[in-house]
């Protein structure tokens, strides 16, 4: 029996198509993702749903406290981490050259870029819940939150000063800045859109954690009041009300909500990196 | 000894200098620089020039695992000395690029940026620097209605000027300049060459060229250096019409280059 | 110069915080842990094939089954999928599809885990009851949903990978006469296959991490998983489940269990930088 050979143009013709067709099912994934949640539960979303309380362990009323509670687990972990994720780009690109300290750090990066975020929650329950004291509340939630992004705000950073033109901090060197002076007055405001890509980013990230904020902000219901209360955000509240058993409506209007913010999110990620774009081909 | 009877402003004393990878980039260095006069120092690529240029304001510090034999002197002080504020010496040595690179932002804060992080506050006196740098650098007509214009606006050859002007914004007693005009047309390069010959009135001028009729137009003082080693230094008059050496004279009519 | 100095030690305490933290992490897991681990011994844990907290056993090897059952799954779908996208986005696309892709790539990235979880639950889940029997709430279930889930990982660098495949490379075998096809099956791929590697390393992390989205489809059946048609445990849903709950040793045993999560992370983490050193220095050089 002869080997039939199949001619190279129809190979190529019948990979393409696969290709085609992966492609168009991976969009049309991520379109039935979205468009399925915002048909479940945009239709319950309105007013008084953003702006009350919830009533009846969440059936009824409003999810102000989780909107809330998101807010200010993402805003305070994103104020806790940038500094520490900007400072440490800062020290990789200009103050050190690639050696076994560099690598040390990188290490440390990654290594925590990996950790599942259930690991994080059992560090950050142990750890601040427990032996710090803080219980559970926002401060544990953001403390926890700030080690997740830092690795996203790292890289990000470091990647936005790499790509600033060495030539702005000879001029500026030349015209006699101290180092500091320079990255604060040139290299610093020239990666600025990456490095805030980056922020927001980890805010995304923030948004829709899960597993390491029940087990370190809890999950009250009460209106956040300080940073030693607990809290519960948009994701977390969206679990208990599914899995519970609770109920659908609210839960797919809070997955409604959670979505049109990360795609807020996105386009304004979008936005800055085409203004970034923007600026470097001005030159 | 300057070729001028000139006071030398700064004095290369036997200079070798090493980078991390073997080959010496310069060889027992010895030359001075006059005040008030343009020099030249010219040659193939590859020769130190840049490298020579860059100790002179110690921006090569920037350069990890390098080292530096000899002295390099500024009105007799040794600028390497740990007594020497490198600061101050980048403002009194000011040093113009070769691609024009104006920091992003407008023309006034380009060239107020050095003032300011030097300390001038006053709005007053920083417009009288803007002012007179620019009107130094030959270009106040051309910009003082777009003072507030993003600097990448300009033309090449006004944002070289612009460079400069932003040098001159520190009152500097030495301007660098690498290869100034390589990046531009024959135009704009003739407006910088007229600025330059009028600055170096008042101004020591250290000047590597884009190319050797450049250095001929140009120099007071020329300084031919090949890989690394000077080869002869002579008034520019003097060396272009009359050079000592058969290495100068091949380079100066064509053989190799 | 003083200034200078001190802005410098301070950022270099700062770009410690990632150690810092790491090993804040380390210790912490380790300890709360690690002590359950001995007193069980470290054999009869992880290959003690039942899990009963109340009657004080503690085997995690139904769930470490279940992780690798829906890890593998996971890779089985979204490795060809993401990989697929990934040719497509740099060989085939054409200009509108890219703006389309890259946007759309991004935002599957950026959607809550609970969310696909929840779809996962009240589509996926029963269409697979339906069609294929058992519970549903299965293994296939948790491969499918966590295989999207890492699409992102696979295609972003599957695709960097593919991109820095010299030009040359290309140039070559089309001037030889190959089609299109051939070029990438035979020369492109296997030209990025450290960073292909890479991407399905790392895509492995994040299904093997996994928690909410694993809670929700995968049924979180105590028992050892026959076939993936049955519900099974994973070592991060059996954390999540009961943490809420758990009290004493019980608790322990799910530190336990981070321990062991956490330990398998640090080798696929090591296995990564790995292949992406020999990436870099295999003369695609930057």
């Amino acid at each position: 029996m002869t080997r039939v050979r199949v001619s190279p143009k129809v190979t190529q013709s019948m990979a393409k198509g696969l290709i085609w067709a992966a492609t168009i099912v991976t969009v049309g994934v991520l379109l039935f993702i979205v468009i399925y949640t915002l048909a479940r539960g945009m239709s319950h979303v309105n007013w008084t749903l953003l702006t009350a309380e919830p009533a009846d362990m969440g059936r009824s009323g409003g999810i102000l406290p989780t909107i809330v509670g998101t807010v200010v687990l993402a805003m305070f972990g994103v104020v806790i981490a940038a500094p520490f994720g900007v400072g440490t780009a800062v020290y990789l690109v200009e103050y050190t050259r690639e050696g076994w300290l560099t690598r040390v750090i990188r290490f440390g990066v990654d290594a925590l870029a990996g950790i599942p975020s259930i690991v994080y929650g059992l560090f950050g329950f142990v750890f601040f819940v427990l032996t710090l004291g803080l219980g559970w509340s926002v401060a544990s939630g953001a403390l926890t939150l700030a080690i997740m992004i830092l690795p996203t705000i790292v890289r990000t950073a470091e990647e936005a000063l790499r790509a600033v033109p060495d030539s702005y901090r000879e001029v500026s060197l030349s015209l006699g800045a101290h180092k500091w002076e320079m990255i604060a007055t040139v290299a610093l405001p020239a990666a600025l859109p990456g490095i805030v890509t980056g922020i927001i980013l980890g805010i995304g990230r923030c948004v829709g954690e899960t597993a390491a904020v029940i087990l370190t902000a809890g999950s009250s219901l009460r209106m956040p009041t300080s940073l030693f209360s607990p809290a519960r955000t948009m994701s977390v509240h969206f679990f208990i009300l599914a899995r519970e058993g609770i109920s659908d409506e609210m839960a797919w209007a809070t997955g409604a909500v959670l979505v049109v913010s990360i795609l807020l999110v996105n386009v304004v990620i979008n936005w800055l990196v085409a203004r970034l774009i923007r600026r470097r081909v001005a030159r | 000894m300057s070729a001028h009877g000139l006071r030398p402003k700064i004095q290369v004393q036997d200079v070798s200098y090493f980078y991390p990878v073997a080959k010496p980039a310069l060889r027992h260095v010895t030359f001075d620089i006059p005040e008030r006069a343009i020099t030249a120092i010219f040659g193939p690529a590859g020769g130190g020039k840049t490298t020579l240029l860059r100790l002179l304001n110690r921006l090569n510090d920037r350069v990890y695992d390098t080292r530096l034999e000899g002295r390099i002197l500024l009105d007799g002080q040794d600028i390497y000395s740990p007594a020497m504020d490198v600061i101050q010496l980048r403002r009194r040595v000011s040093m113009v690029f070769d691609l024009p690179n104006p920091l992003p932002g407008t023309v006034r804060q380009n060239v107020i940026y050095g003032p300011r992080i030097a300390g001038v506050r006053d709005p007053v006196h920083l417009d009288e620097l803007l002012e007179q740098s620019l009107r130094r650098a030959a270009m106040w007509d051309e910009v003082k209605d777009r003072l507030d214009d993003p600097a990448e606006s300009l033309s090449g050859g006004q944002q070289q000027r612009l460079c400069i002007a932003r040098s001159l914004a520190l009152e500097p007693e030495v301007l660098l300049l690498n290869k100034p005009t390589s990046a531009l047309d024959p135009i704009s390069s003739t407006k910088i060459e007229e600025t330059l010959h009028s600055l170096a009135k008042t101004i020591t001028i250290v000047l590597s060229p884009s190319s050797t009729q450049q250095a001929a137009r140009m120099a007071d003082l020329a300084v031919f250096m090949l890989m690394g080693e000077v080869v002869e230094v002579a008034p520019g008059p003097t060396l272009f019409k009359r050079p000592q050496d058969s290495r100068t004279e091949d380079y100066i009519t064509g053989r190799f280059g | 110069m003083r200034s200078d100095r001190v802005i410098r030690f301070v950022l270099f305490l700062v770009a410690l915080s990632a150690i810092a933290a790491l090993t804040l992490i380390t210790l912490f897991i380790f300890r709360a842990g690690l002590p359950l681990i001995i007193e069980v011994g470290p054999a009869k844990f992880l290959f003690g094939r039942t899990w009963s907290p109340t009657q004080g056993q503690f085997g995690i090897w139904p769930m470490v089954v279940g992780s690798v059952w829906v890890t593998l799954g996971a890779l089985l779908i979204g490795v060809p999928l993401g990989l697929a996208v990934a040719i497509f986005a740099t060989e085939f696309a054409p200009p509108f599809a890219a703006t389309i892709l890259r946007p759309a790539v991004q935002l599957l990235a950026g959607i809550p885990s609970v969310i696909y979880g929840f779809i996962g639950l009240v589509i996926l889940v029963p269409l697979i009851r339906e069609s294929l029997g058992g519970p549903g709430l299965s293994i296939l279930a948790g491969s499918v949903i966590l295989g999207i889930m890492i699409l992102p990982n696979v295609i972003s660098i599957s695709e960097d990978a593919i991109r820095a495949v010299p030009r040359s490379y290309r140039d070559g075998a089309l001037a030889l006469g190959a089609t299109q096809w051939q070029t990438i099956w035979g020369v492109v791929l296997p030209a990025a296959r450290s960073g292909i590697i890479a991407s399905i390393v790392l895509g492995m992390g994040r299904a093997v991490g996994e928690t909410m989205a694993v809670i929700m489809v995968v049924g979180n059946a105590l028992a050892l998983p026959m076939s993936v048609l049955d519900s099974a445990t994973t070592l991060t849903s059996n954390i999540g489940l009961e943490m809420g709950y758990a009290t004493g040793k019980h608790r322990e045993a799910l530190f336990a269990t981070g321990v062991v999560l956490f330990l398998l992370i640090m080798v696929l983490n090591a296995a990564t930088s790995f292949l992406v050193r020999r990436r870099s220095q295999g003369g695609i050089g930057r």
